[in-house]
């Protein structure tokens, strides 16, 4: 039987394929960019000025140990606990008269904070602590107020707060940006972050 | 001359390697996409925390990093095995932020300075010792943004 020759494959076409699979990655992959938590330290402290008196019932203290637990309002707590607990103290809205807090949900309970504008929560870590406890811990405080600010902005406005920022940064949306922008200091107005943050303990 | 000349041998044509640039240069064009260039090269363990509250840093050009963690294995013998700062290419001392974030910012342009961040690329296994000596010096040179670098993920996770 005669041997037949294996017919040479067109190669013509690899290179459309190769410019296929080329455009496929450009378009798809994307450059990796950081992101993380954004915090405001405070400026520094003048010796001089006498820090603000609060009442005990409107602070709330995450306190972290030098063994990574969690303390909260001198209670051991769990972290999947935090977020939960600290809505519940940011929504509280227990005032009376003029700090009555009209949008709270909460359990007006009046041995817990008046109004979420008076609310603070004080943060306070050993030196020991390891950072990634600081983190999660830093991460459960903002999802309490990033809750509370949805939570708001859809009943005032119709979409969570956290669209509402994604549209302010995007080129293509159609509405008043002046609008959004106004709308986005109104709910940060009514749920404000106050996170203090202690000096760490030796 | 034979009339009946022998068929080619039974071996397989050459494959056309016509191609091959193409592939090549979509390979080249491919890593030169993907790529991202380190900035600094790390003498740091960096095992950056998750987190899932986070925002984007965009504008790279505004963004100072600091860097902190235990020296990576190969430096433990000279740099020793606490956590330490690295600014820029080399270990660093806490008083030593001062003078970087001044020296950061004078090669801004001026009206850009407010809009600097300084991003902490700190080891989730690190004391908050050494992130609260960081914090203190920024709050005194005014570099009062501030990002956590993270990894997306859950903030339970830190945890394990």
């Amino acid at each position: 039987m005669a041997k037949r020759a294996a017919p040479e494959v067109n190669a013509g076409s690899m290179a459309d394929i190769a410019f296929l699979l080329l455009i496929f990655f450009l378009v798809t992959t994307t450059i990796e960019t950081d992101s993380g938590i954004s915090r405001k330290l405070p400026p520094p402290q003048l010796e001089d000025v006498e820090p603000p008196v609060l009442k005990e019932k409107n602070i709330f203290v995450v306190e972290l140990n030098r063994n990574n637990d969690l303390l909260v309002e001198e209670t051991p707590m769990e972290l999947k606990d935090l977020r939960k607990a600290a809505i519940a103290f940011l929504d509280n809205g227990g005032g009376q008269g003029d700090d009555a807090c009209r949008y709270c949900q909460g359990a007006k309970d009046p041995s817990s904070s008046d109004n979420p504008d008076k609310a603070v929560i004080s943060l306070r870590n050993n030196r020991e602590t390891t950072y990634a406890t600081y983190i999660a811990v830093q991460n459960e405080l903002v999802a309490a107020y990033t809750e509370l600010r949805n939570r708001e902005a859809q009943r005032r406005f119709g979409k969570s707060f956290v669209q509402m920022e994604k549209d302010l940064k995007d080129v293509n949306y159609s509405g008043s940006k002046e609008n959004l922008k106004e709308q986005i200091k109104t709910i940060q107005a009514l749920y404000p972050e106050k996170l203090s943050e202690a000096e760490p303990k030796k | 001359m034979s009339k009946f000349k022998k068929k080619k041998s039974g071996e397989l044509p050459a494959i056309s390697t016509a191609s091959l640039p193409d592939i090549v240069f979509m390979l080249l064009f491919f890593f030169m996409v993907a790529t991202t260039m380190r900035e600094n090269t790390l003498l740091i363990e960096n095992r950056l925390p998750t987190a899932d509250q986070v925002e984007k840093l965009d504008k790279k050009d505004l963004v100072m990093y600091i860097y902190a963690g235990k020296p990576s294995a190969r430096y433990r013998s000279t740099a020793g095995t606490q956590a330490k700062i690295q600014l820029n290419d080399k270990f660093a001392d806490v008083s030593e932020i001062k003078p970087f974030i001044l020296a950061e910012r004078a090669a801004k342009r001026e009206e850009l300075i407010p809009f600097l961040t300084t991003a902490l690329k700190v080891d989730g296994d690190t004391n908050m010792g050494l992130v609260g000596d960081i914090k203190k010096e920024l709050r005194e040179v005014q570099a009062l943004k501030i990002n956590y670098t993270t990894r997306t993920g859950s903030a339970m996770d830190n945890l394990k």
